[in-house]
């Protein structure tokens, strides 16, 4: 039986080799620790323009280095994981729909950020322990599609009571509350109108209406909605979809040769405010590096660049909305908003509701 | 000459060689504690252990929700449906490549194993371009059956049929044709002769294939996930879903036990017809037993399947191809090098150079792990103990992969094993996978070395290490590469553990190809199929390799 214990050598052989050469390259690229680099966690949407970025590494010292992990609500899930030893140092993307679960599971620790007192009043939250730092807005609303609603002499829907009439039935398309956080929104914003009490009857005429619901916000804009460059391409056969306020111009900004108007628009009276928040990671390596990472977000240079990359609004006092913004699609004027304590105490036992109501 | 010194100096060799793989299995029960129970463990702890108690009551609360008894009773028959489906398919597929010579036949046994080393994910973006919008039926007849449970189905087939060709028709070429036509001779019908003597000696085969297959289906999740949009969830997507967007740990971790209970059934069940399959059989030398089909029945059963593998298998692997040459000069491969901001902070590219890195490591522990277990494993009269970690070993093929990815987020964080942050947590998950198939292709084999083989080189004067190297590398040298070959290639495809774990700037291809399936946009999607395209070149290149290499004992898959 000599052999097989050979066989053990040589295999034991291998297998230390292997280990050791994992142990030598683990410990050259354990580089997070080191204190010039600092680490953005974020969700797939985050951009910025190279050359503000570049500025702020250039002041700072600083290196950032960018770890985009999902979709938003993956992204935050995963970071509520890992709290203990987290990817990076600043985690940039969680939204008022799931402020509650970042809070609560103690994934930020407070830092008030430098021009926080520039931030517009109605976006401030926490203000006591400042464990979060408002980045950015947008509203979820429905879009139409113009072409579809020229062509069938029928005027676009304007608010969610519409969306249950006859004319719309099968129009429209949705995400998944559960996976999507446009999804998400929609969910709320039909929460927040109706109340607790009436949410799910609404629901239950929108599915008796035919509303569609796909995964992510990706499959729904892209692919099944017609309104949009790439859906009409996809052949997509849906010309309601909810989306961004800021889509319509989006379809302008990159469309090539440019549309004198925008080819979607947005039903003013289905939005609901969303506000993304930024903050330092609880047992963050680098906190000096976040602090000024989460600084700069807050800074003029950076909300002024922020609207072009990622399609949203500065929350920024006096910080410039585009006019490619206000010329190809208007902020909503009074779009649903809710307590964050309120969705706290509600989302999850919503999102199940509504999972069984209109998915199963 | 001194036989009697002989058989004590081997008796005594017996008992050492007893302690040896006491020793031998030592290795890979610390691995499996340490990157397979302790990381599981710790993601049910945390979803079902509150304030230092368990919660066990969650779990009658999760049974009772309709929607989760919807996912467990879509899990089941989708699986009883997928694996129905597949042996009717495959069936005749097996008998075809057991009795019948044609040319060609080698290489065609090579292609129809493609897809089952394929990554889920590629599987998923395959009938996406065939069954999806947009995709060839789409195009040619209107017909889409994307989120439909066809699509899930066909998949499953295309997945599964080389599992029920290779078992199946592995034993059935071996099979003495002689026997049945012994029983013909006497006077047995050709239907009965079949149903008394071959069908007898198959069905321990099929019924092995069939519980593989249910366990590959029963368990799916890259090609529902792709597939099945919000409606169709299996037990696994949902545990995913639970997870990573819902964030209700405590149903997910009620969901990881159902599953394990589950995979535990299946798995016994299955290993108590795989040691019935290893009941004596007169087998016979499978180059013997094939002939040229004769008559117009066989030449049209042949016809029948070869064009089932062409519509079936060939062609969403085809459309795959032409889906990622779909733009002039190459260019969703040449997209394939920049750096593109909006997915990856890396080209796409470098996926290959990661999966591949991430791949030979795995391979490495998978053999080293595997090998030792199989060596150990070796004895038949094995202790009940060392059985019991027989079907051990199996269970990381049935455990939610995404279960252990999100474990090794959460339990390899501390000292001594703070792995977070390094790469290697990859190709350990990955080896995870690949332990299972390392020893059930090395495991027969080593059986198969005769004992007394050794013994008479020994006797003849051969020292132990020539003995060895005679007489037991030649045989085994061949199943440790083909092992090596299935770990690679199951390491290279594996998503459901390494999506959570690779690092973001780090993707491998599986990773890649979701992601970018992800995004929208023609260039996107362009990308994600030229990067399927190269993995499955990867993956078929592997195959071909082992099939020249393939002894016809080994392995039950």
């Amino acid at each position: 039986m000599s052999n097989t214990r050979k066989f053990t050598a040589v295999v034991v052989g291998l297998g230390l080799v292997t280990l050791s050469a994992c142990g030598s390259s683990e410990s050259g690229s354990g580089g997070s620790g080191e204190s010039k680099t600092v680490t953005l966690v974020s969700h797939d949407s985050w951009a910025v323009s190279k050359s503000v970025l570049a500025d702020f590494e250039k002041q700072s010292g600083y290196t950032v280095k960018v770890l985009k992990d999902g979709d938003a609500g993956q992204a935050v899930n995963k970071a509520i994981l890992t709290k203990d030893n987290p990817q990076g140092d600043v985690f940039f993307g969680v939204d008022n729909t799931l402020l509650s679960r970042a809070l609560d599971n103690g994934l930020f620790q407070p830092y008030e950020a430098k021009d926080a007192g520039f931030v517009l009043p109605e976006y401030r939250v926490d203000q006591d322990k400042h464990r979060v730092t408002p980045v950015d807005t947008g509203d979820i609303c429905v879009n139409y599609d113009k072409a579809y609603f020229t062509e069938h002499k029928l005027d676009p829907p304007q608010s969610f009571d519409d969306l249950t009439k006859p004319a719309y039935k099968n129009l429209l398309v949705t995400e998944n509350a559960a996976t999507s956080s446009p999804g998400l929104g929609f969910l709320l914003g039909t929460a927040a109108k109706y109340g607790d009490a009436g949410w799910q009857d609404y629901w239950k005429k929108l599915k008796a209406n035919g509303v569609k619901v796909v995964d992510g916000w990706e499959q729904a804009y892209y692919e099944e909605f017609s309104g949009s460059s790439s859906g009409r391409k996809a052949g997509g056969d849906r010309p309601l979809v909810v989306s961004y306020a800021s889509s319509p111009p989006a379809e302008v900004v990159f469309a090539d040769p440019k549309p004198k108007t925008a080819p979607t628009g947005v039903a003013t009276g289905t939005c609901f405010r969303q506000i993304e928040y930024a903050g330092l990671l609880s047992n963050a390596r680098n906190t000096e590096g976040g602090k000024a990472l989460l600084d700069f977000l807050l800074t003029k240079e950076f909300q002024d660049d922020m609207p072009l990359n990622m399609f949203v609004y500065p929350v920024r006092e006096a910080a410039q909305v585009p006019p490619e913004f206000t010329k190809y699609g208007p902020q909503a004027e009074d779009p649903q908003t809710m307590d964050p304590a309120e969705i706290a105490a509600n989302r999850d036992q919503w999102v199940k509701s509504w999972t069984s109501l209109v998915l199963k | 000459m001194d036989l009697a010194r002989t058989e004590v100096a081997l008796r005594k060799r017996v008992t050492k060689g007893g302690a040896a793989r006491l020793g031998l299995i030592a290795l890979p029960v610390a691995f499996f504690a340490a990157f397979f129970a302790y990381p599981v463990a710790a993601i049910v702890a945390r979803g079902l252990k509150t304030d230092g108690g368990w919660q066990l009551g969650r779990i009658a609360d999760v049974l009772t929700q309709s929607d989760i008894r919807h996912v467990l009773w879509f899990t089941t028959w989708q699986a009883l449906a997928s694996t129905a489906l597949t042996l009717l398919v495959a069936l005749p597929g097996a008998y075809v490549f057991a009795r019948f010579d044609f040319p060609g036949k080698h290489l065609l046994r090579a292609v129809v194993t493609v897809p089952f080393v394929l990554p889920t994910v590629v599987v998923g973006s395959a009938f996406l371009a065939l069954v999806g919008r947009g995709g060839l039926l789409d195009e040619l007849w209107g017909v889409r059956l994307d989120t439909t449970v066809w699509a899930i189905l066909l998949a499953h087939v295309f997945f599964n049929y080389a599992v029920v060709v290779r078992t199946v028709g592995g034993l059935w070429a071996q099979l003495d044709p002689r026997q049945e036509e012994a029983a013909r001779m006497l006077g047995a019908s050709r239907l009965s002769a079949w149903r008394t003597v071959t069908l007898p000696a198959l069905a321990p085969a099929v019924a092995a294939a069939a519980l593989m297959v249910f366990l590959f289906t029963f368990t799916s999740f890259g090609v529902v996930q792709i597939l099945g949009g919000p409606t169709f969830s299996t037990l696994e997507v949902e545990i995913y879903r639970q997870t990573s967007e819902i964030f209700d740990l405590s149903t997910a971790a009620v969901l990881t036990i159902i599953q394990f209970l589950a995979v535990g059934a299946i798995l016994a069940v299955h290993a108590w017809t795989v040691r019935r399959r290893e009941t004596a059989l007169r087998l016979v030398d499978a180059s013997v037993t094939a002939r040229r089909p004769q008559g117009v029945g066989q030449w049209a059963l042949l016809a029948g399947v070869l064009a089932c593998v062409a519509g079936l298998l060939l062609l969403p692997l085809a459309v795959l191809v032409q889906r990622s040459l779909d733009a002039p000069d190459f260019a969703y491969y040449r997209a394939l090098t920049s750096e593109d901001g909006g997915t990856f902070l890396v080209p796409p590219i470098d996926a290959i150079g990661n999966s591949l890195t991430y791949a030979v490591v795995a391979t490495a522990i998978a053999v080293l792990i595997g090998g030792l277990a199989a060596v150990a494993l070796t004895r038949r009269d094995a202790g009940r103990f060392v059985r019991g970690f027989d079907a051990l070993l199996m269970l990381p093929l049935g455990v939610s992969a995404v279960t252990v990815g999100f474990g090794f987020l959460i339990a390899l964080d501390e000292p001594p094993l703070d792995l977070r942050s390094s790469w290697i947590l990859v190709p350990l998950a990955q080896a995870l996978v690949g332990v299972p198939f390392v020893v059930r292709t090395m495991l027969p084999v080593l059986r198969a070395v005769d004992a007394r083989l050794r013994e008479a080189a020994a006797v003849l004067g051969a020292s132990p290490w020539r003995a060895w190297r005679e007489v037991d590398l030649p045989m085994v040298r061949r199943a440790l590469l083909v092992a090596a070959g299935f770990a690679f290639a199951v390491s290279l495809g594996e998503f459901g553990a390494t999506v959570f774990i690779a690092r973001p700037d780090n993707p491998t291809l599986p990773v890649a190809v979701a992601r970018l399936l992800g995004r929208p946009g023609e260039l996107n999607y362009g990308q994600a199929m030229a990067l399927s395209t190269i993995l499955m070149v990867v993956c078929a290149v592997a195959l071909l390799v082992l099939e020249r290499l393939r002894t016809d004992r080994t392995g039950e898959f």
